[in-house]
């Protein structure tokens, strides 16, 4: 009893310092690199949320809470943001974390590198450090939008001292990060996993709990759901398994399927209609494409509840921007035939109309049932779809380089700021440039390029979410691309892990989470 | 003696010389092929990573194929390509930030392990049932192998894997349901090596059991055939004990066309393994190759296919001179 006992301990040395466990997670697919700051890819910020602190997080609500920033102002005109630096927090290495660092990384990576925050952080114009611990963004136009992006995911801070003067895209920290976060990069074994250890110099001296996190790389969802039910797993964020297994799963007494943690991301699900094509070009057309389709089956059936039926581009789950009242095209295939028939597309002596192509994104059997569900649809109303499928690569040079498609049906993140996710879809400087997750459909309208760049500028809160809402009235009435669904994503966790759940769980530290022993 | 024979006989240099020279066309042959064909896929390396990135600006694309050299002409781009294959130079995965050489190399160990044990199982157990099914053949154990053997050829290999995850690691709960070793244990020496033994053995029978069923099936057969023919009625006539026959005479016979098999199946198994690899979750060459292609990471793909090409080339000579081994009177030319 007593060997057994201190075997135990002694398997258990670091249990003094921290809780002493292990929480095994899995992250899918495997990161190219485990810097935020460089690759703004899912996989990445779910490593790197541990890693590196943010100067925020953000809470439910998407509002700013202190992280790097103990406190942070704007100034009245909207000229300049002052982020106040918490005193102590160090780098891995042991250099000390200032507002240089800020500096640093704002001009050389958020500015030039960061595919979003160039735009984000397109008119800071200066950044002054009067002290270590502050640092003043001096913008030629107020950018409301800056406050709604830098947690550690969206603005990733890099240490100046590892990056200065060497070529940041390969320099080799950005797979071996050191960060300022409560877990320190261990090790990466490609193919199989990534461990993360406690970091004992954090700045908040009772974190983490956790002495240790190990990350799996497991490509296969039927792997991945074993994993879970047999325990080996207890943590795995982005709807880490098919959703018929999350129903499954959700009923197991040591499982949890969580759908908070993802407001920051806040997904959305749409069709993206192809203007400059013949029978999409008639906006009679689409209208009547949207009747045919029953929003709230397709959240049930395809998507397992995971869903709800999206009114506009602008999520609810952004309530201060979200607008209710566009104009709506609730399911009517009669209306839709009508339609259809007046902008002169009659159904042939073979009950068919027409008939377009439609490519989905491939990111799972999700979407693809989803195309499926839509060919059903508007089958009813003569309208005949093809479904095609082909890799990420394909699909991207299809919408965005080539524009060889009728229909496609693809996925965004709007973001906590819809200036940063949403617009896009719409701005017609980007279509044809072959740029991934831009305007698809072809739309140009200048009235709204007009406003997406006026709310980039606009100090004055109430001001822009008027724009906004004339964005969203706008461009439901053209309906160039048919806002689906407000997408749930989930994550799967052991029902012994315990943490408060923040508005970018998603990409967030594992600083606060514990585990509680088993009753059993 | 004709003159090419008298070549052959004094001259084996000449022989290898040729021979090597053969390998070396074939290899760049291949490798031209490879390279032309998966540019015909449509999308690049900087289109995936920005499409992963969920955002992107046309400087940063552009930043992207600068660096990967994908703003080159194909001609340009071939020209260097084919140097490095010339000078034996995998290159360079930029996707990854490593030499393709070294991402092969790590990723080597794993898949040599599931491969050499999968083809041992499918080997010995294959030839040993081949063997029952044909010293009782047209008997129940015959028609039960036979069955057996019919059902794991039929069946597909990611399903078989998941079943058997499903059964051995979900229900039964004996061994691990992926991965190559328990790394929260960390454990060392021994106890690591019998923990990867423990997560070894799924995906091996899993990659095993399409060849262990051809092996059998094989065995049965070529056995048969040589149970027919005049010396082994002569060994039966002398009073030779019939397991004897059946090891000594009958089995050895049929050996040549299971070597010919293990040939093929080392040729195929980067192929088989990319599945397995995938639900077992087996950090090898296979998931590499694969995740290269979707990635469009052309020089790793490329690197792996040319690695792989060698491979099969290698092997191939390998069961030529297996046969002069096995069966003297097979001449090597």
């Amino acid at each position: 009893m007593i060997l057994a006992a201190s075997l135990l301990i002694d398997s258990y040395p670091a249990y003094a310092q921290g809780g002493g466990e292990t929480l095994t997670a899995i992250v899918q697919p495997e990161p190219v690199s485990l810097s935020a700051a460089l690759n703004s890819a899912a996989p990445t910020g779910v490593v790197s949320g541990s890693i590196f602190d943010g100067l925020v997080d953000y809470g439910t609500d998407l509002k700013p809470k202190p992280g790097l920033a103990e406190s942070w102002e704007v100034a009245p005109d909207g000229l300049s943001i002052t982020f106040h630096l918490r005193h102590g927090a160090t780098w891995h290495d042991g250099v000390p974390f200032t507002a240089a660092d800020v500096k640093w990384t704002l001009e050389n990576v958020w500015q030039k590198i960061h595919p979003r925050n160039q735009v984000t952080f397109a008119k800071v114009i200066r950044v002054d450090t009067p002290d270590a611990w502050t640092a003043v963004l001096r913008l030629s136009e107020p950018s409301v939008a800056i406050l709604s992006t830098v947690n550690s995911n969206g603005a990733q801070i890099l240490p100046k001292h590892l990056y200065e003067g060497t070529d940041i895209l390969n320099n080799p920290y950005n797979n071996k990060p050191v960060g300022t976060g409560a877990f320190v990069f261990k090790e990466w074994v490609k193919g199989s996993h990534i461990t993360l250890e406690r970091n004992p110099n954090y700045w908040d001296k009772a974190k983490p709990a956790l002495d240790r996190v190990i990350f799996k790389i497991i490509p296969d969802a039927a792997a991945r759901s074993a994993a879970f039910e047999k325990g080996e797993v207890q943590y795995a964020a982005l709807s880490p398994v098919p959703l018929r297994d999350a129903e499954r799963l959700s009923k197991r007494p040591n499982l949890r399927v969580e759908t908070r943690g993802y407001e920051w991301l806040s997904p959305f699900l749409f069709a993206d209609f192809n203007v400059d094509r013949p029978y999409l070009k008639d906006v009679r057309v689409r209208r009547a494409l949207a009747q045919a389709i029953d929003l709230s089956a397709l959240a049930k059936v395809v998507w397992y509840g995971f869903a709800i039926p999206a009114t506009s581009p602008i999520p609810s789950t952004l309530p201060e921007f979200h607008d209710a009242t566009v104009p709506k095209y609730p399911l009517d295939p009669k209306r839709a035939e009508a339609l259809l028939d007046e902008a002169g597309f009659k159904r042939g002596s073979d009950g068919s109309r027409f008939s377009l192509n439609l490519d989905y994104i491939p990111y799972g059997d999700d979407f693809k049932r989803t195309g499926e569900f839509i060919k059903a649809s508007l089958k009813r109303i003569g309208v005949e779809v093809n479904v095609r499928s082909q890799d990420t690569a394909a699909y991207t040079r299809r919408l965005y380089g080539d524009r060889d498609f009728d229909i496609a049906i693809t996925w965004f993140a709007a973001f906590a700021d819809p200036q940063v996710g949403v617009t896009r879809a719409y701005w017609s400087q980007a279509i044809g440039k072959n740029i991934p997750w831009t305007n698809a459909s072809g739309y140009r309208n200048a009235a709204i390029d007009t406003i997406i760049s006026d709310v980039q500028g606009e100090p004055d809160g109430a001001k822009r979410v008027a724009l906004f809402k004339q964005f969203q009235r706008t461009v439901m009435e053209d309906l160039p691309t048919l806002p689906l669904l407000e997408l749930r994503f989930f994550t799967v966790e052991a029902s012994n892990l315990r943490h408060p759940i923040t508005g970018d769980q998603v990409y967030g530290s594992f600083r606060d989470f514990t585990i509680e022993p088993r009753s059993n | 003696m004709s003159a090419v024979g008298l070549i052959q006989r004094l001259a084996p240099g000449v022989r290898w010389a040729r021979r090597l020279a053969q390998i070396a066309f074939i290899v760049i042959g291949i490798a031209t092929v490879n390279f032309f064909l998966l540019h015909l896929a449509p999308g690049d390396a900087a289109e995936v990573m920005a499409g992963e990135a969920g955002a992107a600006t046309p400087e940063f694309m552009a930043a992207l194929r600068e660096q990967f050299g994908l703003d080159q002409p194909l001609y340009i781009q071939f020209g260097k390509y084919l140097g490095n294959v010339l000078t034996l130079n995998l290159g360079y995965s930029f996707r990854q930030g490593l030499p393709v050489s070294r991402l092969i190399l790590d990723r080597l160990p794993a898949t040599a392990l599931l491969m050499a044990a999968s083809i041992t199982f499918a080997l010995v157990a294959g030839a040993a049932l081949g063997f029952l099914a044909a010293r009782r053949a047209g008997h129940l154990t015959d028609t039960i192998i036979s069955v057996i053997a019919l059902l794991f050829y039929a069946t597909p290999v990611f399903w078989i894997g998941v079943v058997l995850i499903v059964i051995f690691s979900v229900w039964l709960d004996w061994l691990p349901v992926g991965g190559m070793a328990t790394i929260e244990a960390g454990y060392q020496g021994t106890a690591y090596a019998l923990d990867v033994g423990r997560h070894l053995v799924l995906p091996a029978v899993t990659l095993g059991l399409f060849h262990l069923a051809i092996y059998t099936r094989l065995t049965r057969a070529s056995m048969l055939q040589i149970y027919g023919q005049d010396f082994v009625r002569t060994a039966v006539a002398k009073g030779v004990a019939p397991g004897r026959i059946a090891v000594r005479h009958v089995l050895r016979n049929a050996l040549l066309p299971i070597v010919t098999m293990l040939g093929m199946q080392l040729g195929s198994i980067l192929g088989g393994a990319i599945l397995v690899e995938t639900v077992f979750s087996w950090p090898g060459l296979g998931r590499l190759a694969f995740e290269a292609l979707f990635q469009r990471d052309l020089n790793l793909l490329l690197g792996i296919l040319l690695a792989s090409s060698i491979l099969v080339v290698v092997v191939n000579i390998a069961v030529d001179l297996a046969y002069g081994f096995l069966d003297p009177r097979v001449e090597i030319s």
